[in-house]
């Protein structure tokens, strides 16, 4: 591993809705870090990410999101890439109307 | 007219053939980006996001009833209202994103310059044309200004985004001295003109607006903030942009330097203004004239608020002075204790609509404190004005108060934040909501990151979040205060951790009912105290700062 390198999961946003996608080892796109692939060489993930950046009709601004092995899969290794992975810790809205409207 | 529903829909149809020429390929991401911010649309963390302009925050009950159906048919049934008169949709997809800019450009509403280096929403006093005291209503200087900056062509592309603030009153509600450009309409010699600041901004180097001109006559105005942007587009750093804001322009050039070139400038464009922009700030004044004010008993009013606790306790901290006697502005907090600040949910926006056309003359504003207000509300009305709003859920008594904090979005949602902001407001709120009524005034400002959104330099307690070694720390200011004599506020000490900050603000504020004079708010308290006695109820009980 180079020096200065993270280990992490290709991650960018889905043209479409904006939600956040990882890149699996069969090249496709799934919501959960835990399904992605861990890469955790930089010539590998510089490899993977040009892959990307030829097929840019699916994901947006993809980048090695820092992750690490986890019990059922990669895990987010950053405070950012936490929230990226689990959305909003806050209930999102004022609930009036929902029973209201 | 430039918010004319045909410019809005071109510009609509512009935009659905920029993001289907994005999904099909023909546009790279590194095209489209630019596209899609001219048009509000930013990529945030999870998802999208669209802002809309409010322009100077007021908004009619059709407009209002838009966002809540925009809110329903295309995002997730609520908007987020913003520091700066703004509303955005936090879950939009891009493809549904260019039918709810046509929506919104059938009720004269749109994006445009929300985002990029350009003029920005204008902002204004949420209290215009209603607040007691004020010299003039600004939304028609607010609206003249929009005008000329909107697709204006010389100032697209800036060296960095540019907000102007404009008041009309004394007390500087739109806090002017935080902008770029702070517009406050003064008289003197029974002459009215205005008295430009510029410089002001918040953010990582905040800085309070310096005064350019102390009085500027009111025909002189449009050339002179074209002279103002002109000399900044030209002087601005393009080569870093944490120092492209005219602030920076302004403390580097010096103020008497900047202001000669700008006075330079001035004298050469005036004679190439006709007197057309006069023209139009007369008309528009006559749109903005005030509503037919009924005389009416406040009988309603005072029996009410006599026979009903709850009414009097809401009456007595949301409403704030009118012009008339008999009428009121209502302040509408959407900060209930645990929610999430600046957040309306669609039917709310509805009981909003219909509640302004039934008691406040269609008048609806946002406040620049992610509240909503009707500035027009006869006295007798205001009982059933609050049992309207209490149905609603909108009736929380805390306009001002220490609950009443402002937030922005920080890291639940946004792409700069580094540290939450949301749920330290929300357990602040509920920390303090015993005592909130009881120590009285209190502003309470976080933002998640260095750019300030949530405008912590300006509160009595500021709150900043940032990360620090892969945790989220947060560092706290005293002192801080927006409106006329604006000021930063200073930092305490070291930050604290995401486990410490809620259990601090909450012992520095019973901290102020302890060192307290009768009848002084926290800012008097800590005024006259020094920031001493917090700082040491603020790190009490941190054996550990980080």
């Amino acid at each position: 591993m180079a020096k200065g390198f993270r280990p992490g999961l290709v991650s960018a946003n889905d043209l479409i809705t904006g939600a956040v996608i990882y890149l699996a080892s069969d090249d496709s796109w799934v919501a959960r870090p835990e399904d992605a692939d861990l890469i955790t060489d930089e010539a590998r993930a510089a490899t993977r990410l040009a892959h990307i950046e030829a097929q840019p009709g699916r994901a947006v601004g993809a980048y090695i999101a820092p992750a690490e092995p986890g019990a059922s899969g990669p895990r987010p290794a950053h405070i950012r890439e936490h929230f990226r992975a689990s959305g909003p810790s806050a209930p999102a809205r004022a609930s009036w109307g929902e029973n209201h409207a | 007219m430039l918010d004319g529903h045909d410019y809005l829909t071109r510009r609509v149809e512009e935009f659905r053939t920029q993001v289907a020429r994005r999904i099909d390929g023909s546009l790279t991401e590194e095209e489209f980006r630019p596209l899609r911010l001219m048009n509000g649309l930013y990529l945030q963390l999870h998802a999208y996001m669209l802002r809309v302009a409010l322009p100077y925050g007021s908004l009619r009950p059709d407009q209002l009833r838009a966002l809540a159906e925009i809110s329903e048919r295309w995002d997730r049934g609520y908007g987020h209202f913003t520091t700066r008169q703004n509303i955005q949709f936090n879950w939009p997809r891009l493809v549904d994103v260019p039918d709810m800019l046509a929506r919104l450009a059938e009720v004269g509403l749109h994006a445009i310059q929300t985002s990029g280096n350009t003029i920005r929403n204008v902002t204004a006093d949420p209290f215009a044309g209603a607040g007691a005291g004020e010299v003039a209503d600004p939304r028609p200087v607010a609206e003249l200004i929009r005008l000329w900056s909107t697709d204006h062509p010389e100032f697209q592309f800036l060296p960095r985004k540019f907000k102007i603030a404009v008041t009309g009153a004394p007390e500087d509600r739109a806090i002017t001295a935080a902008n770029d450009i702070g517009v406050r309409i003064v008289e003197k010699d029974g002459e009215r003109g205005y008295r430009v600041l510029a410089g002001g901004g918040l953010g990582r180097t905040p800085f309070v607006g310096q005064v350019l001109r102390d009085f500027l006559p009111e025909a002189d105005l449009l050339p002179y903030l074209e002279a103002v942007l002109g000399s900044y587009n030209l002087a601005g750093r393009r080569d870093n942009k944490y120092k492209a804001r005219i602030k920076i322009t302004l403390q580097e050039q010096g103020l008497a330097a900047f202001t000669a070139e700008v006075e330079r400038r001035f004298a050469a464009l005036r004679p190439s203004f006709s007197g057309a922009d006069r023209q139009v700030l007369a008309e528009l004044r006559t749109r903005f004239a005030a509503p037919g004010f009924a005389a009416r008993s406040t009988a309603t009013f005072d029996e009410a608020r006599t026979a009903d606790p709850v009414f009097r306790a809401w009456a007595d901290i949301n409403l704030r002075a009118h012009q008339r006697a008999d009428h009121a502005i209502a302040i509408i907090s959407l900060k209930p204790v645990g929610g999430v600040p600046g957040d309306a949910s669609a039917a709310q926006m509805r009981v909003v609509a219909d509640l302004a056309e039934r008691f406040g003359h269609g008048d609806i504003r946002a406040g620049l404190d992610q509240n909503l207000i009707l500035p027009h509300v006869h006295r007798a009305d205001l009982p059933a004005l609050h049992a309207g709003l209490r149905e609603a859920g909108l009736a929380t008594a805390n306009a001002g108060l220490g609950t009443d904090i402002v937030a922005c979005p920080g890291l639940d949602y946004c792409s700069l934040a580094t540290a939450r902001s949301i749920p330290v407001a929300q357990e602040i709120a509920r920390r303090i909501e015993d005592i909130a009524a009881e120590t009285g005034p209190l502003n309470i400002r976080i933002s998640g990151c260095i750019n300030a959104c949530g405008h912590h330099h300006l509160g009595d307690i500021g709150i900043l979040g940032l990360e620090k070694a892969g945790a989220e720390s947060y560092q706290v200011t005293l002192g801080g205060r927006p409106g006329t004599d604006m000021a930063i506020g200073r930092r305490t000490g070291p930050g604290f951790g995401a486990d410490e900050i809620v259990p601090a603000i909450d012992r520095a504020v019973r901290a102020s009912l302890a060192l307290r004079l009768p009848g002084e708010t926290f800012a008097e308290t800590l005024a006259r105290t020094g920031p001493d006695p917090f700082v040491a109820a603020l790190y009490e009980e941190t054996s550990d700062a980080v």
